[in-house]
């Protein structure tokens, strides 16, 4: 009963959705405020809906109703709650109704939290996003329906793929689709502005909390995901270019340039018609990733059983919004007037290189996903595009950029000063060579390319301090003066500051684990031992696992430093019951900011055990970098410029007291 | 500076940023990209050893041999031909006999395949997609027993 009341609740979505598409578009039109009115309600409504049918599906997944097909292929009565729960979206059509559930929570958010916000404007905003709901509650009904009941009624579940059986499940995708889906806001304020022809520096102002919002929460899903395929698959990789990694990372690098455009055409009102372009780029990103990610046309963990109907429909959905959005955009932009002047050499001219090269690096990405796609649908010859090619292509691509990432906040509005922005730099310039020689001198020239990466974190990590110490006079005025500026700044300045340091811890992580990354393997049996750099790994012995749905073995090691046990380890070798899959746990410890990773291969009959230790420098740093970045845009978000329903500031004698 | 004189600058800036991008393109795409091959093809036209392939096919029945330090041999068939590999390394938890597999390397001179890379399939009902392809060229499909073909010894 609950199943089929979460069934009809979808309907319902979807009946509301086409209201709520067509009836405030029309009264947009039409000037009529009352049908425009309509938005907020049926946006509130399918929200509401579509939460009450995501309620339905997990009651079943809870309750272990294997009269739904659905809980019959992904779960299992004795399978761990928490994992009942997040197998609800570690299927195909849980995921899209998931995908769903928070495309209709962002409708809601726009219609409940953005009470200044033309009534114009916000129709369009929210009939653009229930066409897009539309066409998703119409793929899952048609397509991919998990509410569809099974007859007979089998007795238990098939239980959910080993691999996923991990909170990072109950993690990645919620995380992940709130980015993904929160693009869809910018992309729908885009497609409003270029029906009503008109965009300014406020529709900027309405745009970048909720692309702020999206980046953020884009950030820390994909380094969950990095996060996650590190720990769980055993390989010790962090990011391997899977086709699916980088349908998640192109729209992350094309959100990342709009966050900039957009202060530009809020400052500036310049770069409007390229803000919109990114916009609609965006979000056209994100469809194109649940594209190949839901399709099947790409293998991997992420593609559920594949449906060859299901690709085509979401080919076809893919299609009609980024065709239907670029045709606007052709046809309208040449309508909007033109931005403000400024020189090469400003602030504005910083964001332009920062967009130009987040985008080229975005479309090499796009060029080594798509590539193999396309040659073997025209040629019918399979080839793997993998970590070489973008090595060559991305990598150079943001050298440049990274190196030019501190100058930015130093430069003026409109015309700025390269020399004395330079001359503010030096310190960090400094700090960066000292690195590199200090490197060379112990390391010598074999470690250049590594120690050229760690200098120009340094230089990111020292750049990004330096223009808050800057802009506090620290060292120039007293130190209760530099505290008093320091709180008076606005939030977005310690944001961007806070973000461009994340990047270079990031990318400090990234050299680290790279160049400097151990492996050691070896078969050992108990009592014997190992050495990988400054660690000795001694095998004690197996101990029995046993749990509701998998047994299996974990191997006891002891860690020693200098014959001083430091920690130690049990890595495991689980078999799954019900699908008879075996997993292997790999077991961390972390030392400082590096880790040792050990993962077991076979064990054979007379105990004899392949044994796999990475040791990875520096390696936390890459996910601690990204926390960073999103704590940065969350302070950003916090600026009470950009806080929704707030009020422009007036100007005040006082600074602002930090909360 | 005009209005004419800025969109000159920054069009020459796209463009310097866009002719760079796609040469290192261009160039990676000669260089940095791995051909899908089968082990028929491997042996109709044995690879350089400087190329990278990724072979895909069955793991041949009775052919895992383990040595010590890691070290794996097996074969690689299609059901028409048999490509002898070795890796170091550990192996995914569903590599077994008889089951799909890719895997990533280069051919060396006495037609061994020196892998670097083990890919198998992530969960039970899955076979990669090449290797479903390759043993359908080589008419070995068989999806209703799943069984690996007799391997052909050359």
């Amino acid at each position: 009963m609950i199943v089929e009341l979460g069934h009809y609740a979808l309907v319902l979505a979807l009946a509301l959705a086409l209201a709520g598409g067509t009836l405030p578009l029309w009264g947009a039109l039409r000037n009529d405020t009352r049908l425009m009115a309509v938005a907020s309600t049926t946006a509130v409504a399918q929200f509401i809906l579509v939460a009450l049918s995501f309620a339905a599906l997990t009651y079943a997944y809870v309750v272990s109703d294997f009269s739904v097909l659905n809980v019959v292929q992904n779960s299992h009565s004795l399978k761990p709650m928490i994992y009942k729960i997040s197998g609800v979206w570690g299927n195909h059509e849980g995921s899209m109704l998931l995908w769903v559930l928070i495309l209709v929570l962002f409708g809601a958010l726009v219609a409940l939290f953005s009470a200044n916000l033309p009534l114009r404007l916000k129709a369009l905003v929210l009939s653009v996003q229930a066409w897009i709901g539309a066409a998703f509650l119409i793929f899952i009904l048609i397509s991919s329906n998990p509410f569809l009941r099974l007859h007979p009624v089998p007795f238990e579940g098939r239980d959910l793929n080993p691999l996923l059986q991990d909170v990072g499940l109950a993690i990645h995708p919620p995380l992940l689709y709130l980015g993904y889906v929160g693009c869809s806001i910018s992309f729908a304020f885009a497609i409003a502005a270029l029906i009503d022809g008109r965009i300014d520096a406020a529709w900027a102002r309405w745009v970048r909390p909720w692309t702020l919002a999206a980046w953020g929460f884009l950030t820390l899903g994909i380094a969950m995901g990095s996060y996650w395929a590190y720990y769980e698959l055993g390989w010790g990789g962090w990011w391997f270019w899977d086709p699916v990694e980088n349908a998640s990372f192109m729209p992350w690098l094309s959100a990342t340039a709009l966050l900039h455009s957009a202060i530009v055409m809020e400052k500036r009102e310049a770069l409007k018609i390229w803000t919109i372009l990114l916009a609609i780029l965006t979000f056209s990103l994100s469809l194109l990733g649940t594209f190949l990610v839901r399709s099947g046309v790409l293998t991997s963990v992420h593609a559920f059983a594949t449906d060859p109907t299901r690709g085509i429909f979401i080919l076809i959905i893919l299609c009609i919004f980024i065709g239907g959005a670029f045709s606007l955009f052709a046809a309208r932009a040449g309508t909007l007037s033109q931005g403000g002047l400024f020189a090469p050499i400003s602030r504005e001219g910083a964001l332009v290189l920062n967009n130009l090269l987040l985008t080229a690096a975005c479309a090499t990405v796009l060029v080594g996903t798509l590539y193999p796609l396309a040659l073997e649908a025209l040629t019918g010859e399979k080839i793997s595009v993998g970590a070489p090619f973008f090595d060559m292509t991305f990598g150079p691509m943001m050298v440049p950029l990274l190196i030019a990432v501190p100058f930015g906040p130093f430069l003026a509005w409109k015309r700025g000063d390269i020399v004395a922005a330079g001359q503010r730099l030096l310190f960090a310039f400094g700090a960066a060579m000292a690195v590199m020689i200090l490197g060379l001198a112990l390391m010598g020239t074999p470690a250049a390319l590594a120690l050229f990466g760690v200098a120009l974190s340094v230089w990111l990590m020292v750049g990004s301090i330096s223009e808050i110490a800057f802009r506090v006079k620290l060292g120039r005025a007293s130190l209760a003066e530099s505290w008093r500026r320091g709180a008076g700044l606005p939030r977005s300045a310690w944001g961007t500051a806070v973000a461009h340091f994340g990047v270079g811890v990031t990318v400090l992580g990234v050299v680290g684990a790279t160049a400097w990354n151990s492996e050691e393997i070896a078969t050992l049996k108990p009592g014997e031992a190992m050495s990988i750099g400054a660690y000795s790994v001694t095998m004690d012995g197996f101990v029995p696992l046993s749990a509701s749905n998998y047994t299996g073995t974990a191997v006891r090691f002891t860690v020693r430093e200098g014959g001083n046990v430091v920690a130690t380890m049990e890595p495991e070798k689980r078999l799954y019951t019900v699908p008879n899959t075996p997993t292997t746990e790999a077991a961390i410890k972390t030392f400082g900011f590096s880790q040792l990773y050990v993962s077991l291969g076979d064990i054979g009959t007379d105990g004899a055990t392949v044994v796999r230790i990475y040791w990875k420098t520096l390696v936390t740093l890459i996910w601690i970098g990204a926390l960073i970045m999103t704590a940065g845009g969350a302070l950003s978000l916090s600026d009470r410029r950009l806080r929704v329903g707030a009020p422009k500031p007036a100007r005040r004698a006082v600074p602002v007291p930090a909360e | 500076m005009t209005r004419k004189q800025r969109r000159l600058t920054l069009i020459g800036l796209a463009g310097i940023v866009l002719a760079s991008a796609l040469g290192l393109v261009l160039y990676a795409l000669s260089d940095g990209i791995t051909f899908f091959t089968s082990p028929s093809d491997v042996l109709a036209t044995p690879p350089s050893p400087e190329q990278r392939i990724r072979l895909g096919g069955l793991v041949e029945q009775g052919s895992i041999v383990k040595e010590t330090g890691g070290i794996v041999r097996f074969a690689v068939t299609d059901g028409k031909a048999t490509v002898p590999a070795r890796y170091v390394g550990i192996l995914p938890d569903l590599f077994r006999e008889g089951q799909g597999v890719v895997a990533e390397g280069k051919v060396d001179a006495n037609g061994l395949f020196e892998a670097d890379t083990v890919l198998a399939k992530h969960d039970e009902t899955y076979m990669p997609k090449e290797v479903v392809e390759a043993l359908k060229k080589s008419g070995e499909w068989r999806p209703e027993d799943g069984a690996a073909p007799e391997a052909v010894t050359q």
